[in-house]
């Protein structure tokens, strides 16, 4: 049997991050929650969680260092990578969340907030919503098309290519879900907290 | 599509989980962590957890507790109880809470809910207004505020609260169906969702609140505690009525 892989979660002060935890060790993980750059150098893989504000998780990864060394381990050593929730929306180019701010500029993207619509009239989007992949790919193996995931968020990515996205939910006109660019992903619901399907994920993650 | 939520609630008084009538005459129904495995098992859309007694009791949240039940819980898990600081927040966030429910402080010192908003996002703030005889009613529905709950509810949306728990205390453990008229006010004085408790007794309230309350979920606790009925059939008989449902 291979050995459990080491799953680093970043920790940058922005929570949330127990769930997440728990919920790659429920499939089989060997997951550490850490703030020190120096550790994602062990990872088999990174998760960037969070809930909370734009402007500040990305001032509190800038001053941590975790930017340059999630750009290090990501972009130059090809470590797998996840970003869930505001961990997606960090991996846009800007977000517009309280004032405009640059995120780590992976991902050709705007976080943008939700212009209610007649047939969607509430902002935060919270609940369970369909995710239908465009195209292909390993993250969503086993996972039917359509199937319902949790979201609870107000902003959401905006892609500037086609080529970034990964899948698409039905809300406000319909957004961009999940994201992919190359090993890393980037998913606007909550897999740790939309049990079968969202478990399958984490999963999933760990095989690609 | 945005599915309808059914979700159940669990209050919990000092060692277990309870449930009473209008707030008050709480009977014990069981132990929070076999609760929490169950619905976990079924499948459920989301969890509520309010500690009924903290904020009369003088305490803050039980971080242990949640804690515990939170690693159990893979669905969204909403807290409440005693929570009177952003720290408190912050704590609960950091033990699993998915989002917390302020009451009793929201009312006492609103900027409790820009604080939290700014800090953590609208997105895992849920406010509880309690009220009876539509007026809004602090501390456990045990004082009144001459408040009406549009005016409150509108007040927190715009300081950043991003779910409104809408809890009708003159209709709880009653199941005789939720406070319909309340909910409906509520629900089109501000955009951010309304989950709509109190009352439910049957499948045909929760449908009731949803048609013509416009709530965006639904919750009930003495429904499941005390009757056959659980949160997948509810789910099934809504789906029946046409609600986009997750099943």
């Amino acid at each position: 049997m291979s050995r459990p892989q080491r799953v680093a979660i970043v920790d940058y002060g922005m929570c949330n991050l127990d769930s997440v935890r728990r919920a790659f060790e429920e499939v089989g993980a060997r997951p550490y929650v850490t703030d020190e750059p120096a550790d994602l150098d062990a990872a088999d893989r990174i998760v960037l969680p969070g809930v909370g504000a734009f402007p500040d998780a990305m001032q509190n990864l800038r001053a941590r260092g975790l930017d340059e060394a999630l750009a290090k381990q990501v972009l130059h050593e090809g470590a797998p990578f996840l970003g869930v929730c505001l961990g997606m929306q960090l991996m846009a180019a800007v977000g517009e969340e309280v004032a405009p701010t640059p995120g780590l500029e992976w991902v050709d993207a705007r976080v943008v907030r939700f212009v209610a619509t007649a047939a969607d009239p509430r902002v935060p989007h919270v609940g369970w919503n369909e995710v239908s992949p465009v195209c292909e790919s390993p993250l969503f193996d086993g996972i039917p098309a359509g199937a319902d995931f949790y979201f609870v968020h107000s902003f959401h990515v905006a892609c500037g290519s086609d080529t970034d996205v990964l899948a698409t939910t039905p809300y406000c006109g319909g957004f961009t879900s999940a994201v992919q660019r190359g090993h890393a992903y980037g998913v606007q619901f909550h897999p740790e907290k939309s049990q079968r399907w969202g478990l399958q994920l984490l999963a999933n993650f760990l095989a690609v | 599509m945005l599915k309808i939520r059914v979700i159940p609630t669990l209050l919990h008084k000092g060692f277990g989980l309870v449930k009473g009538v209008r707030f008050d005459s709480l009977r014990a129904v069981g132990s929070p962590m076999q609760a929490v495995k169950v619905y976990n098992l079924r499948n459920v859309d989301e969890l509520v957890f309010l500690d009924v007694t903290a904020t009369a009791e003088g305490r803050g949240p039980d971080l242990e507790l949640i804690d515990e039940l939170a690693d159990e819980c893979f669905m969204p898990f909403a807290v409440g109880g005693g929570i009177r600081s952003v720290g408190d927040v912050r704590a609960l966030l950091g033990v699993g809470a998915d989002k917390v429910v302020i009451g009793t402080a929201a009312l006492q010192r609103p900027e409790i809910v820009r604080e939290a908003a700014d800090r953590f996002g609208s997105q895992c703030v849920v406010v509880s207004v309690d009220t009876r005889d539509a007026e809004v009613w602090a501390q456990s529905g045990s004082v009144a505020t001459g408040r009406d709950p549009v005016e409150v509810a509108c007040e927190l949306e715009a300081l950043g609260a991003g779910e409104i728990l809408l809890q009708s205390v003159d209709d709880d453990g009653v199941m005789n169906g939720y406070d319909v008229a309340t909910v409906a006010r509520v629900s089109a004085a501000v955009s951010i969702p309304v989950i709509a408790s109190g009352g439910a007794g049957t499948f045909e309230h929760m449908a009731g609140v949803l048609r013509d309350g416009h709530a965006s979920a639904v919750a009930a606790a003495s429904m499941f505690h005390f009757t056959e009925q659980t949160p997948m059939e509810a789910k099934q008989y809504l789906a029946e009525q046409g609600f986009p449902v997750r099943v």
